[in-house]
């Protein structure tokens, strides 16, 4: 499959990537060349395998309904770039 | 040509449990921002969710109740989008293999008729967290308590035609997920949100329009709204000769208006995948019928039962047996008062309006089951009339005591004795001669309104405490001989 | 002191011969005086370490002690170690004091073992040449105009460089094994699930799996004894019980059956790379084993299928880097969108911007289906050749590399021959299987190693392998020269 300037661009911000305007054209032509390595792949007949998802099959635990997290805001918030009344700031939100 | 409205409903429901689905922090409600933000749930580096087992058997409850197919197996997915109140880029939810799968749910009309609304899937889900919009300097504050919190999500296929009968569904799944214990239906607090999918179509029509998503609604009376608004526009934009787009919208129920959401106008692409630190969720016959010995009455077999074990009218019914708090309340009253039409009066009367009047829930009432119970026993037993249980119950409201204590120090108790009434009435018709020649030389059919006068004459002298139906009885004899 | 094995040093400090302190601050030491030139620490935490190796001293004294009380070790960059920067080898993290412990460093603290530092790695563990590191390449102690490989390269240099007795890795698709081959340690992937990830910064979830990286399998077999078990915070790992695999290190090779795959001697495999692991197969058989060739006729597909399914998973791991509670933020945001792109943007590194971009792609809208569910179908389809493998042997045996550690720089711009420079350590953890690396000869001073894939939860088995084979060779005894006395 090929891949070009739009797909980088579509893609990028789908992940929330800034891309350099001068980087574009190299990371288009990098992700062509794994595309086309990933693409020996589509030469494989697949029909009738079940997709494996994680490697064991293994099934979920399940954990008891209790409350075992205590408070740790101010341990937690420093760390964080920017808060104000316990609250993370970020750039204004508009729905 | 007419308009036919089509809706269906995704609600989100948070469910009771104690801790979060993913981690062990608390889902109470109300707490300092981010305190109850744990690890997981701040979805810090190198941490993984474990599944909350309780929320299992919850959404495995709301598929037993709603006559639902469970899924053995079932799955989480990752939903990737970037947003403030979603701290891991991904919210964790179901999509290919959710917990319920195809039911329905039998609603009550206005009009009295029934209609089956089907449900496509419910889906076991983490709620996001918040952003406060107040202004910080330019900034959005992000609070994540609430990120975490258990949600099913239901899914109605769009066979709701009015606003009435969306309303109607909403209600009708708010008394089942309270009346299964698996969500404290407090709507102010969001445990229960709608969004609603409109679109309307010629009548007659078997095509879909085009519909719109109006997202978040978390009062009946905001959906009833929403809807009309989204329809009279959607109509207007054809009629017009415009066309609907698929759009999600935003109902601001301050200026009563609507307007498409700008975030996410964008084509969204979620790839959606399965999530990989999460193990697919089989559950056994043996859980599903403990899920399933444990569900309690539902709202219509509840109906069902009162209907043949306290004789009521439908209306008293649909009134009491809808919700399980109003339910049980009533059955408390009628146990003590042992009247279950005189409890049904109260409860769906002066109860119901009080409750109204202050916006209370039935469990919040400041009168108890059982002190309306035995207030209403005095109206059985005549210590107390009609106009006098008013009384005691106002009182009763604002926390003057019992009924008896408050009978007593009010001195309410009415006269019963015949005697004493007899001496009474004696009294008032010797004092008014004149009033009863009038009355026996009346026709019988203008007696009727006649009475009325020494009723009153009598009740004053009583100062309200003769019990008015013997004092009828009475004079009728007495006036008639 | 730095010449001792674990084993060797764990009898001395129950002996007295030195305390914890003493070989505590002989290494830091070391580390001060030789770690310019490979650059394997990213952080050094000596005074935790002074601590850690006090109280140790104090545990052996009460007795207390166990086989690791008072062991240095140096745990990679990935695993969160509370109070101390966690970077993850990312500018992204640079500012991250980890808020809480990983499970495989809090056991490793429970069994009164003293942390030296944190160790390089690739960013996010993306890279198998520790290039990918915002700070800075590790080099391999037996060269250091050579790669220490990757991803778990500090840690893999700072064993052979003798900075540590041994060190915590991870690896997702040969990032134990390939670093190990390279700088001539001994290093064990366990199978899927074995080891918690709580803690682990992610990479890709359903590949991720800690392991310890050392001199010998016995040191292996000991460190992993630490690490392994059930977690109750990690839904993937294994309720089962966890072996002893000192026990059954010594037990006889005898009718051994061993597997070499043809597709791992194939086209792209260094000649003298394949004479080193035929030799090792020879001795092998000296102790025992019986050899058979066998088939995995879909491995060649693990690269593609790999390249898909990490990238996608990883994707999705990385979003949680927004810049907006915790980790790198850029200046000045303008808006939401700003934030989230040049935080992104500008606290990322090239290799992890480009597998976010491919994981990206594979999992969007009209190409899901082509890359994401054909590579997890292609993933039984390896999955299965294993399984039918297993059916024949008792382990698979080939190289864990196709070359010896390349040159600094040499495959830096094209990140396919990078990528192919997995191939034959990718399969093992799609199949979620064990996967060791020992060393088993050198190709111009730099060393080779042999990889030993075993069926699932034969840990025991592979470390017993090893051990024999080590107590028949002293590859794992060679040690680079310019390392100091």
């Amino acid at each position: 499959m090929s891949f070009d300037r739009t797909d980088v661009e579509r893609t990028a911000h789908l992940a929330r990537l800034s891309i350099n305007e001068s980087d574009i054209e190299n990371t288009t032509e990098t992700l062509t060349h794994i595309l086309q390595l990933v693409d020996q792949m589509q030469a494989v007949d697949t029909s009738g395998i079940t997709p494996l998802a994680h490697p064991l099959e293994a099934v979920q635990r399940l954990r008891a309904d209790q409350v075992t997290e205590s408070d740790q805001r101010d341990a937690f918030q420093q760390i964080a770039p920017a808060t104000e009344n316990g609250l993370y700031l970020v750039p204004k939100v508009i729905d | 040509m007419g308009w036919e409205t089509v809706i269906g409903l995704e609600v989100h429901v948070q469910l009771a449990t104690k801790s979060k689905i993913f981690s062990g922090a608390s889902t109470v409600f109300g707490a300092e921002p981010n305190t109850q933000a744990s690890l997981v749930d701040l979805g810090m580096p190198g941490i993984l969710p474990v599944v909350n087992e309780q929320a299992y058997r919850y959404a495995v409850m709301f598929g037993l109740a709603i006559d639902a197919k469970i899924s053995k197996r079932s799955y989480f997915e990752r939903k990737n989008y970037f947003y403030p109140d979603l701290p891991k880029g991904y919210q964790t939810t179901q999509l290919e293999q959710p917990i319920v799968g195809p039911g329905h749910i039998q609603i009550q009309l206005p009009n009295g008729d029934t209609k089956e609304v089907r449900i496509h899937h419910a889906h076991l889900e983490e709620d996001a967290g918040k952003s406060l919009h107040e202004d910080f300097h330019g900034m959005s504050g992000i609070d994540l308590n609430r990120a975490g919190t258990p949600l099913i999500e239901i899914v109605s296929e769009p066979d709701m035609r009015s606003s009435a009968e969306a309303v109607a569904f909403a209600k009708k799944l708010h008394s089942i997920v309270t009346s299964l214990g698996i969500c404290d239906g407090e709507m102010s607090q969001g445990s229960m949100r709608f969004d609603v999918n409109v679109s309307v179509r010629k009548k007659g029509s078997e095509v879909l329009g085009t519909r719109t998503e109006t997202k978040n609604l978390n009062s009946y009376r905001f959906m009833e709204e929403a809807i009309a608004l989204e329809v009279e526009r959607q109509i207007d934009l054809i009629e017009d000769g415009g066309t609907v787009l698929q759009e999600t919208r935003l109902y601001n129920a301050d200026t009563r208006t609507a307007r498409s959401m700008r975030s996410k106008e964008e084509a969204n692409d979620y790839r959606y995948f399965p999530c990989p630190d999460l193990l697919p969720v089989e559950i056994d016959d043996e859980f599903i019928e403990a899920a399933r010995a444990s569900l309690p009455e539902l709202p219509d077999a509840r109906q069902a039962r009162f209907m043949d074990q306290y004789k009521l009218s439908e209306y008293d019914v649909s009134q009491l047996a809808q919700y399980r708090d109003t339910a049980e309340y009533f059955e408390k009253v009628t146990k003590t008062c042992k009247d279950a039409k005189l409890a049904a009066n109260w409860v769906t009367g002066e109860l119901a309006s009080r409750l109204n009047k202050e916006s209370l829930n039935i469990t919040h009432s400041p009168v108890g089951a059982d002190q309306l119970g035995e207030m209403l026993l005095r109206v059985k037993d005549d210590t107390i009339s009609g106009k006098g249980a008013k009384t005691v119950f106002d009182s009763m409201w604002n926390k003057e005591g019992s009924a008896d204590d408050i009978i007593a120090s009010k001195g309410l108790k009415q006269v019963s004795d015949s005697g004493a009434l007899e001496a009474m009435i004696d009294e008032v018709m010797a004092a008014n001669t004149a009033q009863v020649e009038q009355y026996r030389a009346s026709p019988a059919e203008k007696r009727g309104k006649m009475i009325g006068f020494f009723v009153g004459q009598i009740m004053k002298a009583s100062r309200g405490s003769a019990n008015p139906g013997q004092v009828n009885k009475l004079l009728k004899v007495k006036l008639d001989g | 002191m730095h010449n001792k094995t674990i084993v060797e040093l764990s009898r001395a400090l129950a002996a007295g011969e030195f305390s914890s302190t003493e070989l505590t601050t002989h290494f830091l030491q070391r580390i001060h005086s030789l770690d310019e030139q490979y650059n394997s620490f990213i952080t050094v935490t000596e005074e935790r370490a002074l601590a850690d190796a006090t109280e140790a001293d104090e545990r052996i004294a009460q007795g207390k002690a166990t086989a690791l009380t008072g062991i240095p070790l140096a745990h990679k960059d990935i695993f969160c170690t509370q109070g101390i920067r966690t970077s993850a080898g990312s500018k992204m993290l640079d500012n991250f004091i980890a808020p809480y412990e990983s499970t495989v460093t809090a056991n490793f603290n429970a069994a009164g073992c003293v942390m030296l530092g944190k160790t390089n790695m690739d960013e996010f563990a993306m890279g198998s040449s520790n290039e990918n590191s915002f700070y800075g390449p590790v080099s391999n102690p037996w060269d250091t105009k050579a790669i220490a490989g990757g991803s778990s390269g500090g840690s893999a240099a700072a064993v052979a460089a003798r900075l540590t007795p041994a060190a915590t890795g991870t690896d997702t698709g040969g990032s134990i094994r390939q670093p190990a081959s390279h700088c001539g340690i001994t290093g064990l992937k366990p199978t899927y699930g074995r080891v918690s990830r709580w803690g682990m910064i992610a990479y890709a979830s359903s590949l991720d799996q800690a392991g310890p990286m050392a001199r010998t399998a016995e040191d292996v077999a000991l460190l992993l004894q630490a690490m392994a078990g059930m977690d109750p915070k990690d839904s993937t790992s294994v309720d089962r019980p966890v072996e002893d695999y000192s026990a059954t290190l010594n037990e006889s090779l005898q009718g051994l059956r061993v597997g070499l795959p043809a597709e791992f001697f194939a086209e792209g495999l260094d000649s003298d790379v394949e004479q080193c692991v035929s030799n090792a197969v020879s001795e092998l058989e000296k102790l025992g084993a019986t050899v058979k060739q066998i088939s995995l006729p879909n491995s060649n597909l693990s690269v593609p299928s790999y390249y898909v399914i990490a990238p996608a998973e990883a994707s999705s791991n990385l979003s949680r880097f927004d810049g907006a509670r915790f980790g790198y933020r850029c200046d000045q945001p303008q808006d939401l969108e700003d934030l989230y792109k040049r935080s992104r943007g500008e606290g990322f590194g090239a290799e992890v911007k480009r597998r976010i971009l491919v994981g990206t792609y594979a999992l969007s809208a009209g190409y899901y289906d082509a890359y994401y569910i054909q590579a997890q179908k292609i993933r039984r389809l390896i999955k299965n050749d294993f399984i039918n493998a297993f059916n024949d042997v008792d382990v698979i045996v080939g190289p864990t590399a196709p070359t010896p550690a390349f040159n600094l720089g040499e495959k830096a711009d094209d990140p396919v021959a990078m990528y192919l420079s997995d191939i034959y350590t990718l399969s093992t953890n799609l199949a979620g299987l064990p996967g060791m690396s020992i060393p088993a000869g050198q190709v111009s001073g730099r060393p080779v190693g042999l990889q030993i894939i075993g069926n699932y939860f034969s840990e025991a088995k592979l470390l017993n392998i090893a051990h024999r084979f080590q107590q028949a060779t002293d590859w794992h005894l060679k040690a680079p020269t310019d390392i100091g006395a």
